[in-house]
């Protein structure tokens, strides 16, 4: 059960061959790109939704910041649509690798930060100092800023990976306790039966909140130094 | 019209069974070639289900399906350890 349990998160390799990168190219399939004026279904429903989200989420930003709209839009359609087609069974999940999500962290977090001291230094060194605080206070308060500067990219990365892998791993174990409490006692399995449906719910919603968060936290970071 | 029509040109479905191993081994392998078979595969599926004026739900989901399938090949493996036996 153990080792069955973290089995489906090994990097998937068929005969030695690494198709990992099959798989995190898959989700490109589903989204065609638009040709004509009025597209097919599929395509209309992806563009408006794509409107829809771009529309909202750069909206705080200047037009420099806006430069950022199509790399922001991309990141967000591949992580919702990786970690939703993670739920279907027994598919692989490239964002439960911590090694992805930093190597998507680390440079979106870096390109922000590095623009930010290119074209506003003063303003980017004075985010290190809240306003007002007392003198003696002041040493203190920049090793802190600091070092919670640093910490963003680990964050965005860990919190991506713990709560996909977290809600994949739970759902393995609620199915299994069903399917062992089957012949026990059906009530039992019953109950246990629902929970899963409301964790599958959540994982659905979990999935696409993820993505969103992400992306929002990249653009804030933006936003802050632009 | 000739009456002979020359071996290449056949689709699959003309191809009679005798001439079926030297017509497979008369395809395009190289790597252009191969490109250009999934392409043309991927045209067929996409001109055929979804980009037509009403598409459907059937569209997107049969890839899923197959997707599944794959995930599911690609891992029986480590699954068959599952099954329901009295002794494993």
């Amino acid at each position: 059960m153990n080792e069955n349990l973290f089995a489906s998160f090994a990097t998937p390799t068929m005969m030695g061959l690494p198709i990992v990168i099959l798989i995190i190219m898959f989700p490109s399939i589903l989204f065609p790109s638009p040709n004509r004026l009025i597209n097919n279904r599929l395509i209309s429903i992806q563009q408006w939704l794509v409107q829809l989200t771009s529309k909202q989420m750069m909206a705080i930003h200047n037009s420099k910041g806006q430069t950022w709209t199509l790399m922001l839009m991309s990141l967000i359609l591949f992580i919702g649509s990786t970690n939703l087609l993670g739920l279907l069974p027994h598919s692989f999940t490239p964002t439960t690798q911590l090694s992805m999500n930093l190597g998507m962290a680390i440079p979106l977090w870096a390109g922000t930060v590095f623009m930010g001291f290119r074209h506003k230094t003063k303003a980017a060194l004075a985010h290190f100092l809240p306003q007002g605080t007392p003198i003696f206070l002041i040493p203190m308060l920049v090793i802190i800023e600091t070092i919670s500067l640093f910490i963003q990219p680990v964050a965005l990365a860990v919190r991506l990976t713990a709560n996909i892998t977290a809600g994949h791993l739970l759902m393995h174990l609620i199915g299994g306790a069903t399917l062992a409490l089957m012949s026990i006692s059906p009530s039992t399995a019953l109950i246990t039966f629902i929970i899963l449906i409301l964790l599958t719910i959540l994982e659905f919603a979990v999935a696409m909140i993820q993505a969103y968060v992400f992306t929002l936290l990249v653009s804030l970071y933006l936003h802050d130094n632009t | 019209m000739a009456s002979v029509v020359p071996l290449k040109e056949k689709k699959l479905m003309e191809v009679k069974l005798g001439e079926l191993p030297s017509w497979i081994l008369m395809r395009d392998f190289t790597p252009k070639g191969i490109a250009g078979a999934f392409q043309r595969g991927y045209y067929r599926y996409y001109n055929k289900y979804i980009n037509v004026k009403k598409g459907s739900v059937a569209g997107i989901s049969m890839v899923l399906a197959a997707y599944v399938l794959f995930n599911y090949c690609r891992s029986y493996k480590e699954l068959k350890h599952e099954r329901r036996r009295k002794y494993h």
